[in-house]
């Protein structure tokens, strides 16, 4: 008897994939179908959900509202794992699902390895987290690849904001850098810091490493006070920045510290009057604007839970991106997911972006030459213990 | 800042890095004396230590005095309970038994921190605030003077402990030979046990000074500080008390002075070619004592 339900049971499933299966084919016609994929499952599942949420939400804000050229929009998602091989698979297999465009990847790593396989078939791709500069440039022989797309800094891009900032609103003359020695994130900042610092008159007095797991800085931030420097900038993550500043102040090293969206949090690991006054970059100013507070209220109302990370809004704003593009395609009257089709999409990328008016980037997204936005950073302040939105630099 | 100044300042750094490891290399040391056994959950009991620290001033909001306690008291009887449970029963067995068994015990207290409390790093409240005086244009961190000096003092402590008691007689008969100090009617049992409370009890007060210097607990903390607490005790000869001390700081001071001329990112690569070079050139230490194996 149970094996002839099982059978049944089984053969129940397998009707059902047809089902289903013609269902979409019927579709195909009405729908644009963009892709996804990222971590879901394990250590870095935080950033690829957040990525999935944000641009779910503006899809589904998108549909409720009619959708593009009266086509409903289909995000179809896979999880690759963080593994570079699980990565292409599922990019492979949404190209034979029919996608017209790609949202992502998550991780850099992930990401390269899917750009080696858009590029060559032209499609048209956003990503909202992948901050390293060869995601859309070929680092051998400076090749643009331009069918990608980001919506979030490249990496070097914050130092370099950091040191104009330190410049021209603080008027820093000297400036002291201590980074976790080889890894690319933070010395990637630190090395931009300094370039630009030569750029803009701050002299660096001096330039401190660490290896990672140190939980001992005081050495260095001797080395770093003996120089008496009017800033520091410190482009770690939140962990060793609470160490590290507490360890400073208990050595009397009272400038200011400046750091990159790594701080994010930071205001759980030092106390508030070490932190006072010190200030970071990031891409997101949670409640900072009007637009800003209806995307978090929707977002909560949508998943009943609040904005993990800046991940959510850039996807979002990603995602906003490529609907501007996607739709700029659809007047051109192109076949849906034609040659000409993705390479209108593409184009759209530098014609629509600018208008649109983003959580991350109220400006609008204007791409350069490499396909990277230029948009304003947020530059955010502990005030008592509170990471407090400043400005817009 | 002169030249001097900054010296000054890195030997201070040194010498209070160098407190933690000393304290922590005589645990080490004092139960390999005993029971030839290399602990290597010594440094997890510090991280246990830390853990207990952060309960009772983050969650339960206690008097930083009775977190102290209750951190140190911790730590005695995880130490004591650990050799009941894990390294009694295997005291006749071979030592590489012994040495796995230490292993697996610190493997478990990691991930079992790590099951417990998460991954992340839990951020502990400061004990105490103590005003940094200033030595001419230096100003030494208040912190730095504490931990030396506990030190000091649970050193001074330690070694009346052992040279004056009658407990510290008995400890040093079963580390001279076990055999006999049995025979002469000493109880080994309780002499080991209190061999590992003693050497605990250094290691709570180690993780409060070092949660001091360093105030986040995490689960995988206790693993390099142990591990170089017994390159410590290796250096100053592995047994020998006073050589932990010696070998403490000298392990902190080679620290702060690589790290001072700008190479931190070889600082642990330092301490361990420490470890090697001394167990090519002079493998009984500093201060050990040269043993003829028996045949």
């Amino acid at each position: 008897m149970k094996r002839i339900i099982s059978f049944v049971l089984a053969f129940l499933m397998i009707a059902a994939c047809f089902a289903f299966g013609g269902c979409a084919k019927q579709e195909a016609a009405s729908t644009i179908k963009i892709g996804m994929q990222g971590p879901y499952t394990g250590s870095t599942a935080v950033y690829g959900l957040a990525v999935q949420t944000g641009a779910r939400l503006y899809v589904d804000q998108l549909n409720k509202a009619g959708g593009i050229n009266g086509k409903q929009v289909e995000l179809i998602y896979y999880d690759n794992k963080g593994d570079d091989a699980e990565a292409i698979n599922a990019f492979t297999r949404l190209v034979d699902e029919g996608i017209t465009a790609f949202l992502g990847d998550v991780l850099t790593g992930n990401t390269l390895a899917v750009v080696a396989e858009a590029y060559p078939i032209n499609m048209p791709m956003i990503t909202a987290s992948a901050t390293a500069a060869e995601v859309t440039v070929n680092p051998d022989d400076g090749t643009v690849y331009t069918n990608v797309f980001r919506s979030c800094f490249i990496d070097p891009f914050q130092g370099e904001k950091m040191a104009q900032y330190a410049a021209e609103k603080l008027g820093v003359k000297t400036a002291a850098v201590i980074a976790l020695t080889g890894d690319a994130y933070s010395a990637g900042l630190a090395d931009a810091f300094v370039a630009k610092c030569a750029e803009v008159g701050i002299e660096v007095v001096a330039q401190e490493g660490y290896a990672v797991g140190d939980k001992d800085f005081n050495a260095q931030l001797t080395n770093i006070a003996a120089k008496n420097p009017d800033v520091v900038f410190c482009p770690n993550y939140y962990e060793d920045v609470g160490m590290i500043v507490t360890q400073a102040r208990a050595l009397g090293l009272d400038t200011t510290f400046l750091g990159g969206d790594g701080w994010g949090g930071v205001s759980e690991y030092a106390s508030a009057e070490d932190l006072e006054g010190c200030l970071y970059c990031s891409a997101y100013a949670p409640g900072s604007t009007e637009e800003v507070r209806a995307f978090e209220a929707a977002y909560e109302e949508a998943y009943g839970q609040p904005v993990p990370n800046m991940f959510a809004p850039l996807a979002y704003d990603a995602a906003a991106v490529l609907c501007a593009a996607i739709a700029k395609a659809e007047e051109s009257g192109a076949k849906t997911g034609s040659d000409e089709y993705k390479q209108a999409i593409i184009d759209a990328f530098r014609t629509e972006g600018p208008s649109v008016s983003g959580i991350t980037s109220a400006g609008g997204y204007t791409f350069d030459e490499n396909n990277n936005p230029i948009k304003d950073a947020v530059i955010m302040e502990l005030v008592d213990g509170v990471e407090t939105y400043k400005e817009v630099f | 800042m002169s030249v001097f100044s900054t010296i000054l300042r890195q030997i201070i750094n040194g010498l209070q890095s160098g407190s933690i490891y000393a304290l922590v290399a005589l645990g080490y040391s004092m139960v390999y004396g005993i029971i030839m056994l290399l602990n290597f959950a010594h440094g997890d009991i510090i991280m246990v230590g830390a853990y207990i620290a952060w309960l009772c001033m983050a969650r339960f909001a206690l008097n930083p005095v009775l977190a102290i306690l209750f951190a140190i008291i911790g730590c005695v009887l995880l130490g004591v309970s650990i050799e009941k449970v894990a390294y009694k029963p295997l005291r006749n067995s071979p030592r590489i038994s012994l040495l796995i068994t230490a292993i697996g015990i610190s493997f478990l207290l990691e991930n079992a921190a790590q099951m417990i409390f998460g991954a992340g790093a839990q951020v502990i409240p400061p004990f105490f605030t103590v005003p940094s005086p200033s030595i001419g244009s230096v100003e030494i961190p208040g912190t730095a003077i504490v931990t030396i000096a506990v030190t000091a003092l649970s050193m001074v402590a330690l070694t009346l402990l052992i040279q004056k008691t009658k407990m510290g007689k008995a400890m040093r008969a079963v580390s001279e030979d076990t055999g006999a100090a049995q025979l002469m009617g000493i109880n080994i049992n309780r002499t080991i046990s209190f061999t590992f409370a003693i050497g605990s009890a250094l290691a709570g007060i180690g993780s409060v000074l070092y949660c001091t210097a360093y105030p986040q607990a995490t689960a995988t903390m206790g693993s390099m500080l142990g591990l170089k607490a017994f390159v410590a005790a290796v250096l100053g000869g592995i047994g020998s008390i006073p050589g932990a001390m010696i070998g403490g700081f000298a392990i902190g001071l080679a620290e702060a002075l690589v790290s001072a001329v700008g190479l931190s990112v070889w600082k642990d690569g330092v301490v361990f070619a420490i470890l090697i070079i001394v167990l090519l050139v002079k493998p009984t230490g500093i201060l050990g004592r040269s043993m003829t194996e028996k045949v």
